[in-house]
């Protein structure tokens, strides 16, 4: 049978599917932040569905998780672990999360939407012939719908919300979920569950992807997809020696610096720090945007943080109105004043 | 070598209109473009020609409405070499699941009746749906290696079309790069990081223009009609809806940035935020 004609043939049979799964994804040895969210929703779902909350993950050495999965909410584990998997691979990650849905049904799996879970997740829900939704925001039980995911999500750069539904029965129902969206649970040390060690035979299989090697990015501060505070600058800083004063301030909140579009394609700062339609979406607490003016291409990157502060010299500039805190003035005298301000408060203090 | 890039043309971000009965957006009659990450899939693979040379040809698929074939012709004035053209009402309302089939099917006739694809390369992902799910989508299909997120594409070597070779591409991640090799026929997604998109040049105007695109609806694509458009789609829209953008908030008034930056640190600790 081929491939197509095999994905076609798996069986459509909801009431065959039960429990939540969430992929707890490990990098470089340690879960990922957004895994604790998962865990919070997925009990959330779970509890409102009457069925157990399981966690899987996939690696070299990842059982040594399998503890604190369970501490934060999840009744089972599932470890698929081999020396082989030291490195995410699609492929191979693939076929084995694959094999193992097939095989235990679950109802709903829920995965980061980090780098590896939107590429991952989509690779996995056809091999799985069933549905996904990127990037959901909020999630919960349909319960008028036989209990099915509703999982909503921004679309169109932010501009439209759409609620997803999985309706011809295809399991699991899948979604990545966007970071910093939920909080994360809190832990119940010593919490009783199963841990499942599954079987792992890559003897046969000649994986055509292979890793070669990790750069690490060199900068010390943290990534904008995991900042709780960002400090973002735009054609309003004139130059790479201008993101210093916003370099300074994120050193003082412990935040993460951004950046407009015009400001990457100018040169004065990676490609990594843009937020924004062509750039990366975050989701802080605090967004502060520095000489931004806030065209729709950028708003689509940040709308959802909680609290946005616009510093701007143009008080006519759009992201200057849709601020929750505006500040009228010129950046490289309000931020170093802010700065000050804070250091005075105790901020940034070893 | 064959480079085989999937684009899609898109409406421009600020001119949403949705379909109150599917819930889906309204593509017809709206200003659209080629989604401005497809560019960047383009780019690379006539940067890709152009590094591998030889026989090297780049093919251009799109899946959408007759108008959609604009997007063909443009890529071509950007150097591809051919379209080719997914169309047909019974396509409407795909989701990934769907969409990435029928991108499949039509990759599977032209590996057959054109010449074998080796190479696959999407943009990271469209402006309006913003899944970024088609090009892994189509790896598990094809049953092909893919990388998602690259921004560099450090070596390739083809043994020729269709007879296989490698590729080592840079993924983005959040915490650096990781390097990945693959073997072809592989899928890739990119990155606006990975290059600088051309202008089209007058002769590939003129090329796009004449270009004959050949156009593939179900039959031609042997799908069985419960497995396309809204009707073969795994998931639908049960709503969608504006989000409630936020509005003016409060402006720090002050008279020295001293003062200002007082009065803001004070709002911000109220807020609890920092």
């Amino acid at each position: 049978m081929s491939n197509e004609q095999s994905i076609l043939s798996i069986p459509i049979s909801p009431e065959t599917h039960k429990d939540v799964w969430v992929y707890a994804e490990v990098r470089h040895d340690n879960l990922i932040p957004t895994v604790f969210e998962l865990l919070f929703l997925g009990k959330k779902l779970a509890a409102d569905l009457n069925e157990k909350l399981c966690a899987v993950i996939i690696g070299k050495n990842v059982s040594q998780h399998a503890q604190t999965l369970i501490d934060h909410g999840a009744d089972k584990v599932y470890a698929i672990e081999h020396d082989h998997l030291e490195q995410f691979v699609d492929e191979t990650y693939a076929k084995l999360l694959t094999d193992l849905l097939l095989k235990e049904k679950p109802n709903k799996l829920l995965l980061p939407a980090s780098t590896i879970g939107r590429s991952f997740g989509s690779r996995v829900a056809v091999q799985a012939n069933t549905g996904i939704t990127a990037d959901a925001t909020e999630l919960s039980i349909n319960k008028e719908k036989g209990g099915l995911l509703n999982a909503t999500r921004p679309s169109f750069g932010g501009t439209l919300m759409a609620t997803i539904l999985c309706v011809r029965g295809h399991r699991p129902e899948t979604a990545t979920v966007r970071p910093m969206t939920f909080p994360r649970a809190t832990p119940e040390p010593g919490r009783k569950g199963d841990v499942v060690k599954v079987p792992v035979d890559l003897s046969g299989f000649k994986p055509r992807e292979r890793h070669i090697r990790f750069e690490p990015e060199v900068s010390q501060e943290i990534d904008i997809s995991q900042a709780t505070i960002i400090i973002s600058g735009g054609y309003g800083v004139g130059g790479a020696n201008g993101f210093n004063a916003l370099h300074d301030l994120a050193k003082t909140l412990g935040g993460a610096v951004g950046a407009s579009r015009r400001a990457v394609d100018s040169g004065w700062i990676s490609y990594r720090h843009q937020i924004g339609l062509t750039g990366r979406v975050v989701r802080p607490k605090l967004y502060i945007a520095a000489g931004i003016s806030g065209q729709i291409q950028h708003l689509a990157g940040m709308n959802s943080a909680e609290t946005i502060v616009c510093i701007n010299k143009d008080p006519e500039a759009p992201l200057m109105k849709l601020a929750t805190l505006s500040v009228q003035g010129d950046l490289f005298e309000i931020l170093p004043a802010i700065n000050k301000e804070l250091q005075k408060c105790g901020f940034g203090a070893k | 070598m064959h480079i085989l890039t999937c684009i899609k043309q898109t409406p421009a971000t600020d001119n949403v209109q949705i379909d109150a009965v599917t819930g889906t957006l309204k593509r017809e009659g709206m200003a659209a473009a080629i989604n401005p990450f497809d560019e960047y899939a383009i780019e690379e693979a006539v940067r890709i020609k152009e590094r591998v040379g030889g026989d090297t040809k780049v093919s251009c698929l799109t899946m959408g409405p007759p108008q959609a074939e604009e997007a063909l012709r443009d890529a071509i004035a950007r150097g591809a070499d051919a379209g080719f053209h997914v169309c047909g009402r019974e396509f409407a309302g795909a989701d990934t699941w769907a969409t990435s089939y029928a991108l499949f099917k039509a990759i599977e006739k032209i590996s057959k009746e054109v010449s074998p694809v080796d190479l696959v390369i999407c943009g990271k992902q469209t402006n309006d749906g913003d899944t970024g799910h088609i090009g892994p989508g189509l790896a598990a299909w094809l049953t092909w290696p893919n990388v998602a997120y690259v921004r560099k594409v450090e070596d390739i070597k083809s043994n020729g079309t269709g007879q296989g070779g490698t590729i080592v591409v840079h993924r983005l991640m959040e915490d650096g790069i990781d390097v990945l090799e693959m073997d072809l026929p592989a899928v890739i997604a990119v990155i606006k990081e990975i290059n600088e998109p051309r202008v089209p040049s007058l002769k590939g105007k003129m090329a796009g223009k004449k270009a004959v695109i050949p156009r593939w609806d179900a039959a031609a694509l042997n799908i069985s009609l419960d497995h396309v458009g809204l009707k073969g789609s795994p998931t639908i829209v049960s709503k969608s809806f504006r989000p409630s953008m936020k509005t003016g908030g409060t402006r720090i008034e002050g008279n020295s940035p001293e003062e200002k930056a007082r009065k803001l640190v004070e709002k911000l600790k109220e807020l609890k935020v920092i």
